[in-house]
């Protein structure tokens, strides 16, 4: 990944406290995992910013390498890595996504 | 297109303590994989994600797999 790519992904992660790299958009989302992401943080009613890595090559491939994650959708809450669509679902189920989110956003 | 085997030996090979189920959702290239494995113990979540994606490496980026769910359970 080269270095305008890098510092693309990270003004994205930090200048927004609860970031999705997804397929397609919030009211459009192009892959059922990226739904899925979006089905979930709605649902909390939390706010939250996407970007559509299928706008942009580089960001598609350089978040995989970013966060040393194959796979898209990737969250980011407060700069961190969370996880993707399998880990949001767990954290949702078990209650511990929205008090994560909760707290870190309030802090 | 890969076979449940192929992906049940890769996983094993990474992770030699685990006990890999692989189902598929729609089609080949749709896959719902389970791992249970004794290295997964004191990793978060993300980091046990990481272990299974690295020994899939291959197949995710050439989309051999095309979509992966995955549910990881440590052992303790």
């Amino acid at each position: 990944m080269n270095n305008l790519t890098k510092e693309k992904i990270q003004k994205l992660i930090e200048s927004n406290p609860l970031m999705v790299f997804m397929k397609g958009t919030k009211l459009m989302p192009q892959c059922g995992f990226s739904n899925n992401v979006v089905q979930i943080l709605n649902s909390l009613g939390v706010e939250f910013s996407t970007f559509d890595v299928l706008s942009d090559f580089e960001i598609r491939e350089g978040i995989k390498e970013y966060s040393d994650w194959p796979t898209i959708p990737q969250v980011y809450l407060k700069g961190e890595f969370l996880g993707g669509s399998d880990i949001l679902i767990e954290m949702y189920n078990s209650g511990t996504l929205k008090e994560k989110i909760e707290i870190e956003l309030a802090s | 297109m890969i076979s449940k085997a192929d992906v049940i030996n890769l996983i094993t090979e990474k992770l030699p303590n685990s006990q890999v189920f692989v189902e598929n959702i729609k089609g080949n290239d749709h896959l719902q994989v389970t791992v249970i494995a004794t290295e997964f113990n004191g990793l978060s979540l993300v980091k046990q994600h990481q272990l299974v994606y690295s020994a899939l490496k291959e197949e995710l980026a050439s989309e051999a797999i095309h979509a992966l769910a995955l549910k990881t359970v440590p052992t303790n």
